[in-house]
């Protein structure tokens, strides 16, 4: 009895806050509104699907997706280095990477604007250096460069959290049955890792999918992703339907690669049975 | 005379401030089964470690087969370790924890299942093969860690209290089973136990240490009957062990009275740690005896009864006896000449 009735405020937050505006993007979505009224239509669907909105649509994903490898690439050994390493020198990298995260994550993307543009700080350092200039601002690469800033805290904290979990004894148990350092690592430690592998590589993909503040300053609005498409039939055209209907395609896609995800965390113990 | 596989020379290990071990000088022969033996803390656990290549030693070296190992990798040691917490391998079902030796070594399927399936049969675990090491009991942990070091069929097997999580009964059945596959394979042991009784039986060289500080080394027997000093008495078996004066060859005072015994070699009149086994303490009539005492209490054991007579001077004795008398009688102690254990009082 108590414990239903200490639960009642949470599922009215839920019921206001996820419920509700969930039934109206559903109700949005399958509704088109015009001058003689509105009616039930699948028609926001079938034009999502025209080439020109597919295109951004695989554009999000491309570029999700390689921002997804980036940071394990990157994050991985950064990960590998803070746990095996001395207390002093594990803390001052965590700080490097946590310490931006408390900065306002607008002004962290405004500050690769001034870094990456024309007459930016880069270009200022590398003509100082007499090397040619780079101009990837506006590019994809500007956009990748910025989803890799900002998410790879995302892909380093539970990596480097399950590394330090392992017991050293496993690993010179492994030493000890005759496995050099490579193995040791194939065999034991990224095997053991792959639950922080898998939540960092959903907790950056999905952020970077749905992104659209890092596509519109880095991208400059001509790199169009399916977060930016969002946002301008909401704010900009005011087609709330076809709106409502990307999101669901979203909610769809993001429910889709969650559950990928989920069936790899299981798999890892069947796939190494062979 | 058998060569010896592994030998330490002079090997101290010190951590921070803590000495582990201090000047170890041990020489293990090829095949056998050398058990270290010794309180908690004494450095037997950093003894197998530095065998096995999990730590330097900080000083003095190592040696394998004639040849210095000090700067060895573990990886590359023909040594496998039963480690005293297991380190089992979470991501990988007891089958996988097995054969993960000789997956390294890259043999064939058919006999790394064949090793794997001889290994389960040994240390009783058929039919776990795909269990998850998560789900096993403390017990069952540990023997896949025995048969995950075992099956490589190692030179030299470390053994870090491989049994202390077993029952008594399948206890006994694996030291037989350990022994017999120890002779069997002609591997070289190097057992760590805190069971003085498993120490004694499987053996043929006890090591017994202190403080990171070698004791004596010999075998069971001489650990059990001669040994070299109180510490050791104290440590094997039960003893008394009271505070005796050597009046001359063959002639100690304890316990308020005169006795003969059969040892020599020391000063006149030197002060000495008499050890009595409780076991060779018998029950005499009062007035045949030199020492006597008030019963204080029995306690049935199965086999006999243990009692402790405090005796006048204070000392309480240790009696073990297939006979009692009721707490509150006088007794009188009898015991024989040789079995009179005298020690030279360790110097601090
Ligand atoms: N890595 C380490 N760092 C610091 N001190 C250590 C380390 N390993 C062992 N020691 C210390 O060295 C001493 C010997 O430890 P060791 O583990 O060899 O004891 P042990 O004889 O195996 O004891 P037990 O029977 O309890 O397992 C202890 O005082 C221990 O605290
Ligand atoms: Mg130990």
């Amino acid at each position: 009895m108590r414990k239903s009735s200490a639960m009642v405020p949470y599922l009215i937050w839920m019921a206001l806050f996820i419920v509700i505006p969930l039934l109206l993007v559903v109700y949005y979505a399958f509704t088109v509104t015009t001058p003689e009224g509105t009616t039930w239509s699948f028609e926001n669907f079938t034009r999502f699907f025209e080439p020109i909105y597919l295109r951004v649509l695989w554009r999000s994903l491309a570029l999700a997706l390689i921002s997804t490898l980036i940071c394990l690439l990157l994050g991985y050994p950064v990960a590998m280095i803070m746990a095996g390493n001395a207390f002093s020198r594990k803390n001052v990298i965590m700080l490097l990477f946590v310490v931006p995260m408390w900065m306002n994550f607008l002004l962290r993307t405004y500050a690769w604007l001034a870094i990456l543009e024309r007459n930016g700080f880069l270009n200022v350092l590398l003509s100082s250096l007499s090397l040619p200039r780079l101009n990837i601002l506006y590019t994809n690469a500007a956009v990748i460069l910025g989803m890799v800033y900002n998410f790879l805290p995302f892909m380093v904290l539970p990596i480097y959290s399950v590394l330090s979990k392992i017991d050293k004894g496993v690993v010179e148990a492994a030493g000890d049955l005759g496995a050099n350092s490579v193995k040791v690592f194939t065999r034991v430690i990224f095997p053991l890792s792959l639950p922080g592998v898998v939540s960092g590589i959903t907790m950056v993909f999905m952020p970077a999918l749905t992104t659209f503040v890092i596509s519109r300053l880095l991208g400059g609005g001509q790199f169009t992703l399916i977060g930016n498409l969002i946002e301008q039939q909401f704010l900009v055209v005011g087609d709330w339907g076809f709106g409502s209907a990307i999101s669901m395609v979203m909610i769809i896609l993001i429910l889709l690669s969650m559950a990928i995800m989920s069936f790899f965390e299981d798999e890892d113990k069947e796939a190494t049975l062979w | 005379m058998t060569e010896n596989i592994v030998q330490l020379k002079g090997v101290s290990k010190i951590f921070d401030e803590t000495v582990a071990l201090a000047d170890m000088n041990l020489s293990i022969r090829k095949n056998e089964f050398v058990t270290l033996l010794g309180p908690s803390g004494c450095g037997k656990t950093t003894t197998l470690r530095l065998i096995g290549g999990f730590e330097q030693p900080t000083n003095g070296t190592i040696w394998f087969e004639g040849k210095d190992i000090s700067n060895v990798p573990s990886y590359k040691r023909r040594v496998n370790t039963v480690f005293q917490r297991y380190a089992l391998f979470s991501h990988l079902d007891v089958y996988e924890n097995i054969a993960f030796g000789l997956r390294i070594k890259k043999l064939d399927e058919q006999t790394i299942r064949q090793k794997v399936g001889k290994m389960l049969e040994l240390v009783n675990l058929q039919g776990f093969e795909a269990r998850d090491v998560n789900s096993l009991s403390g017990g069952q942990q540990q023997r896949v860690a025995i048969a995950r070091a075992l099956v490589n069929e190692p030179e030299v097997l470390l053994l870090d209290e491989p049994l202390a999580a077993l029952d008594l009964k399948l206890r006994r059945e694996m030291q037989h089973e350990l022994k017999n596959m120890q002779k069997q394979l002609g591997i070289t042991f190097v057992f760590v136990t805190h069971d003085q009784e498993e120490a004694l039986s499987m053996s043929d060289t006890v090591v017994v240490m202190q403080d990171g500080e070698i004791q004596q080394i010999g075998t069971p027997e001489m650990i059990y009957n001669e040994p070299t000093n109180a510490f050791v008495a104290g440590f094997i078996g039960e003893s008394n062990i009271v505070d005796g004066i050597m009046r001359q060859d063959r002639l100690v005072d304890f316990g308020g009275a005169r006795f003969e015994c059969v040892d020599v070699g020391f000063e006149r009149d030197e002060p000495v740690d008499v050890v009595v086994r409780p076991e060779d303490l018998v029950l005499i009539p009062v007035e045949q005896a030199k020492l006597t005492g008030v019963v204080r209490s029995v306690t049935f054991l199965g086999v006999h009864y243990e009692m402790i007579v405090d005796a006048a001077d204070g000392t309480g004795w240790l009696v073990h006896s297939t006979l009692m008398e009721p707490v509150g009688t006088t007794v009188g102690l009898g015991l024989a000449p040789m079995d009179i254990h005298i020690m030279k009082k360790v110097s601090e």
